[in-house]
């Protein structure tokens, strides 16, 4: 089966995130993208399904500072082929860039979609769901565990403490990715700069994908800070101390 | 256009989930604002709706299709509601079932959607929506345009109490669109999870380690530290993904709640969706070297020292 992962840069988590003047915004000139993990995650379920099964895995992108790593890293690890989508504005709602990927892949030949179940800016909805709609083709949120047997797909939904959800679908189908079934593997520096001399990355312009999403960031803040931890400092030595003396104390109580 | 309120009811097996209280409770707020009517969509089969009585009107569209969740057959059914209800606002709730129904209809219908919404108003006649996004660093908040909106609402936003209300609302049956037994997405079965671990909603003292132990080599200072404390090793999502630990240990949204005497949070970020398993812990001591991560605004005790080296250090003072 022929599987396309449309993944989703996001701002790195670990970096602080600053607030523009405004007040409406991320202040954008200073983000860091990354690969937003469970893109990750889809991207290995993907290479795994290939790997037994044969088919290709096409890798999506819209542009972004690191898009053309994130794409080279993907055909590193064994995807074949890396698409970026262009002129997008870097703040472009997730309807909007569902709409470009579905105007994308309107010319391509696939069996299963698979994005990362959600990203960390999904104000207006997640990207799968979103597409699966546009597409008008069935989607399943929080999947882990496919499997293919002849023109099956099948799959595990997740539901909250361990509950799961078994479905069966012919193609075609979006799949929102929580889990591979392995750690994604690593592809090492050296192997991707090959890669960035063996093969090219297709730009595609997004085209007719503005969609009114109906709605407007007021107020972009962080949120307010309760009252918080009480930071112990010191060696490790001494922060040991402190918090043995607190679990100590609760134990006895 | 209605000025109502529109509540989509979540249960799994037949039991209501607490999401959906605690978007009744918000809901009937909101539809006092409104001057509208509170009314609850039940998609499913045979669901007793007798909890349901903060609902003004429960919606019942009841097919043996919809027994078990289906994304396909209940976002088609969902839209067909909503169009014929046409509310003011629809309240989904931000979870697994929730988020494949919320973006569709979005779509389907053409309504404007936020999602992760840890706070939902109506002020001057506008629907505005908080959102919680970058993992729990950011809020946003958002005035949706147009006369039916939606908003989907993270779990544990708002009391379950408020909504959870005996009684006998009136329940008007709605026919399921006949495409509820055609779907292509076929559902097989539920999975219950495995017992026979470690039942990690029973422990008095958790280890909870988190994606900053950076390897599963590390495991097993952690499971030092764990024993020392007479406690049990659990987890953050990330270290379940990895398989370095069962699903059995996970904490969190789509793992368990836990409530014990003492949680250790080793390298935990503190991602919305583990506070929401663990916040109610009697004592909480977080260690991470990011001083910004939202544990420590959760924890009673924090340090940002390298957990390597605070971890052996605590070990030796505890045996």
């Amino acid at each position: 089966m022929n599987i396309v992962v449309p993944i989703k840069l996001v701002p790195d988590l670990v970096e602080e995130l600053e607030i523009n003047d405004e007040g409406t915004d991320l202040e954008r000139d200073f983000l860091s993208y990354k690969i937003n993990e469970f893109c990750d995650h889809a991207i290995e379920e993907a290479l795994q399904l290939k790997e037994a099964h044969g088919g290709t895995v096409t890798v999506i992108g819209v542009e972004r500072d690191e898009t053309d790593k994130a794409l080279f890293t993907a055909l590193a690890k064994g995807a074949d082929k890396a698409i970026k989508i262009t002129e997008l504005d870097e703040a472009a709602p997730t309807h909007v860039v569902a709409k470009a990927v579905c105007n994308v892949l309107a010319g391509m030949e696939y069996d299963i979609v698979m994005t990362g179940v959600q990203a960390a800016d999904d104000r207006d909805g997640q990207l799968g769901v979103l597409l699966g709609s546009y597409l008008g083709i069935p989607h399943v949120s929080v999947v882990s565990d496919v499997s293919i047997d002849g023109d099956t797909i099948a799959l595990h939904k997740e539901y909250a403490g361990g509950v799961m959800a078994r479905y069966e679908v012919a193609s075609k189908v979006v799949l929102g990715v929580q889990a591979a079934r392995q750690t994604p593997r690593y592809a090492p520096v050296s192997r991707v700069r090959q890669i960035m001399k063996e093969m090219e990355i297709e730009e595609v312009e997004a085209a007719d994908a503005d969609v009114a999403i109906g709605s407007t960031l007021r107020r972009v803040y962080t949120p307010e800070k309760g009252e918080g931890a009480e930071m112990i400092e010191g060696s490790a030595e001494d922060i040991a101390g402190k918090i043995a003396a607190v679990i100590n104390e609760k134990r006895g109580g | 256009m209605s000025q109502d309120i529109l509540v989509v009811a979540e249960h799994l097996n037949g039991a209501i989930a607490d999401v959906t209280y605690e978007m009744l409770g918000k809901g009937k707020e909101l539809a006092s604002a409104t001057g509208g009517a509170l009314i609850c969509a039940v998609l499913g089969s045979g669901v007793d709706p007798s909890s349901l009585g903060c609902a003004d009107k429960i919606l019942n569209v009841d097919h043996p299709g919809l027994a078990d969740f289906n994304p396909e057959a209940h976002s088609t059914v969902l839209s067909s509601v909503v169009t014929t209800a046409a509310p003011r606002l629809t309240l989904v709730a931000n979870t697994s079932m929730g988020m494949d129904l919320a973006a569709s209809l979005s779509v389907k219908n053409d309504l404007p959607l936020v999602a992760y919404g840890l706070n939902v108003a109506i002020e001057d006649g506008k629907v505005i929506a908080t959102s919680q996004l970058y993992g729990g660093k950011i809020c946003a908040e958002s005035e949706l345009e147009g006369d039916s909106v939606i908003v989907s609402v993270l779990a544990g936003s708002f009391p379950a109490a408020a909504g959870r209300m005996d009684g006998s609302p009136a329940v008007e049956t709605v026919e399921a669109p006949a495409a509820v037994t055609d779907t292509r997405l076929r559902f097989t079965g539920l999975i219950e999870p495995e017992a026979g671990d470690v039942d990690i909603t029973q422990q008095d003292i958790l280890v909870g380690v988190g994606r900053g132990i950076g390897s599963d080599e590390h495991l097993p200072m952690m499971e030092q530290l764990a024993k020392a404390l007479g406690g049990t090793v659990a987890a953050s999502r990330p270290i379940v993904d990895n398989k370095w630990l069962p699903k059995t240990r996970q904490v969190g949204k789509s793992g368990l709640k836990v409530t014990p005497k003492i949680y250790v949070a080793l390298g935990i970020s503190g991602a919305p969706e583990h506070i929401e398993g663990m916040k109610d812990a009697e004592l909480i001591v977080a260690i991470n070297t990011d001083e910004t991560a939202p544990i420590f605004e959760f924890a009673h005790y924090g340090t940002t020292e390298d957990l390597f080296d605070v971890v052996p250090a605590l070990i030796e003072k505890l045996t």
